[in-house]
């Protein structure tokens, strides 16, 4: 036996309220690990979205049109080195849950705003340009539908006919690309934008937004609002803002996903820090007469206190514990569904969180009943048994 | 040093203050108890012989006075000083035993050795010497619940001596049993007492289990008086 023993046999000395207590301290922290994990992913768009970048949307919102002759026009602005479009798609093959992030560019000048960002051969991008039908995909989205370079595949749209009312366009993979970073998944569609726009009925001529790079990332400010001033009068409005705040703005379109998260993770932590303290004062109270023996014993109440306060801990980091690993294997199962909607990850900042929060909820939970268990006098321990 | 007593209380008062008013229990104590004895305290209800124990077992202080025990000032030491004072010179036994619940016999038996430097191996000999001399040897698995009131406060017996100390505090060993198994847990007592030399100081009110004694103080509004077992 050891002093670890003790603890836990105290511990688990009543299985029913042990299993309890280490349930609501499972639930807490599963909901934390698997909110912390939405909310790491939808903030990773943000976070590693180049600062050089800026992007141009109409101002109502983004999902409203620019003209495409908008691209040009900023183009010979002052400033501005080089500038590109992208029109959204909605795409997904063969079946609508077989969701693409599909977007329609300019092969040419998009390849060279986002060359650092899309890691593919020169000659596949090569081979993209020159294919009106071609297109440039993601490798973890070709893994997930099976697609090799060469391949004709049909592409769906959700928002896009064409005269015969056709919502498909034919293309050929002709560049597969992965990610420049381990953390952002390689996924994704570009296909031509001459070639979706001129079969489309409506929106002709009109893109999604317009992405630039400056000369100097100093002059970025003045660059955007000069391309809002220019604009400011005309049917179609700008909003011109770096590339983190305009990803930012779309995860916001969302909801207040982080408020909610904190809201929710926060409320479920309160709620077990109170459970969780409530059940360790009262059960080092009833332990009165059993600490005074230890005293007794030859117990320092410096180790009383440790004992204590271990309690505490074993307690937060068991039932901890098992619901962070809980939530790190839904997770890892959910990233390896084919075409799940989210980038979910479980980035070691969720794990030391969840690491911190065991450690505050054990000495919050523990502090107190440890206190007094050392300063309980053996005198008195006695006069109560 | 076989002049010297093993426990020598001098000008020992205690009082508890309550509100603002004191209750003195003790003034101007003296008592002296050599080593090998075995005594009976005895007294009415409230006269003290808890609090008695309590100052012995350096788990209450005195007001004033001087406690010596084993040639060591115990009123003087710090408190962590008297945990391992605690640890190594006296065992106490309570009227209810008080076992870890969740602790099987033998565990409960081991809970001082903690405190030592003990490997597992020489810890588990000790605590199964201990429950041979309480003959529970075979119940080293059982948990307290498992076990009767006679058999539970042979575990805390064991307990007690696991350490070897030379002094054993019983605080109304027998007051929750039934005359024959009090009788059992008083011979073991005796046996302690006789064939391991330990100096045995028990509170008890009945006039029967004190005859198991080698002499009987009777306490009284503060002071001893002293009266020899003849049997
Ligand atoms: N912590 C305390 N605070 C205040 N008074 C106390 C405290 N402990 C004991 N007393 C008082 O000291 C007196 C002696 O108590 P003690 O427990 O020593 O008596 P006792 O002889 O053991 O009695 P009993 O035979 O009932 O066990 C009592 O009047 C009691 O109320
Ligand atoms: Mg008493």
């Amino acid at each position: 036996m050891t002093h670890g023993t003790l603890i836990w046999k105290n511990l688990t000395r009543y299985r029913l309220r042990f299993f309890l207590t280490t349930f609501a301290i499972f639930i807490a922290f599963f909901l934390f690990g698997i909110l912390q994990s939405f909310d790491k992913a939808l903030d990773a768009g943000a976070e590693l979205a180049a600062d050089d970048r800026l992007v141009v949307s109409n101002r109502i919102n983004f999902t409203q049109p620019l003209p495409i002759a908008y691209v040009d026009r900023i183009r010979s602005m002052d400033g501005v080195l080089h500038a590109t479009h992208q029109s959204w798609i909605g795409s997904y093959y063969q079946e609508p849950r077989n969701f693409i992030f599909g977007f329609a560019v300019d092969p040419e000048s998009f390849m060279t705003v986002y060359q650092d960002d899309i890691v593919l051969p020169a000659e596949q991008i090569a081979a993209f340009i020159k294919n009106r039908r071609g297109v440039l995909v993601g490798a973890d989205t070709a893994g997930t539908y099976g697609w090799a370079l060469g391949d004709l595949v049909p592409i769906s749209s959700n928002i896009w006919q064409q005269a015969d009312g056709s919502k498909v366009w034919d293309v050929v993979i002709e560049g597969i690309f992965q990610s420049s970073r381990d953390e952002l998944p390689a996924n994704g569609l570009y296909m031509h934008y001459d070639y979706l726009n001129e079969a489309r009925t409506f929106g002709k001529d009109f893109t999604g937004t317009v992405a630039l790079t400056t000369t100097d990332p100093t002059l970025n400010d003045q660059v955007a609002q000069a391309i809002d001033f220019r604009f400011q009068n005309s049917a179609y409005a700008t909003e011109t803002r770096t590339e983190a705040a305009f990803n930012r703005s779309f995860v916001d379109q969302l909801g207040n996903i982080g408020l909610i998260i904190s809201s929710v993770v926060g409320a479920a932590l309160f709620t077990i820090l109170i459970i969780v303290g409530n059940t360790m004062a009262l059960s080092i109270r009833e332990r009165t007469s059993e600490i005074g023996v230890m005293k007794a014993l030859g117990f320092r109440a410096s180790t009383v206190f440790s004992m204590v306060l271990g309690e505490a801990f074993g307690l937060a980091f068991f039932g901890g514990l098992i619901g962070t690993i809980t939530a790190w294997g839904l997770v890892e199962i959910a990233r390896n569904i084919p075409g799940f909607p989210f980038v979910l990850g479980f980035p070691t900042s969720v794990w030391l969180q969840a690491f911190g929060l065991m450690v505050v909820l054990g000495v919050l939970t523990g502090l107190f009943p440890a206190w007094n268990a050392y300063r309980l006098k053996l005198s008195t321990a006695f006069a109560r048994v | 040093m076989p002049d010297t007593p093993l426990i020598m209380l001098e000008n020992v008062s205690k009082a508890y203050r309550k509100a603002k008013s004191e209750i003195s229990i003790f003034d101007q104590l003296n008592l002296s108890i050599k080593e090998g004895d075995f005594v009976a305290i005895m007294g009415p209800s409230g006269s003290g012989k808890t609090t008695l124990l309590n100052l012995l077992g350096g788990v209450d202080r005195p007001t004033s006075g001087t406690i010596t025990i084993n040639g060591e000032r115990i009123d003087k030491m710090s408190e962590s000083a008297l945990s391992r004072w605690r640890a190594h010179t006296v065992g106490f036994i309570f009227q209810f035993y008080n076992l870890m619940p969740m602790l099987t016999a033998a565990r409960n038996v081991e809970l001082p050795l903690l405190l030592t430097k003990l490997s597992r191996k020489q810890r588990r000999e000790n605590v199964m010497t201990a429950l041979k001399v309480v003959g529970l040897e075979d119940r080293a698995k059982h948990s307290p619940r498992e076990m009767s009131g006679g058999q539970q406060q042979r575990v805390a017996i064991a307990r007690a001596i696991v350490s070897d100390p030379k002094l054993l505090l019983c605080d109304e060993p027998t007051g929750d049993l039934d005359r024959e198994t009090a009788g059992e847990i008083l011979s073991t007592l005796q046996m302690l007492n006789r064939d391991f030399g330990k100096t045995i100081l028990m509170v008890t009110h009945d006039p029967e289990a004190a005859k198991y004694a080698k002499s009987i103080l009777h306490l009284d509004k503060g002071h001893f008086v002293e009266e020899l077992v003849t049997s």
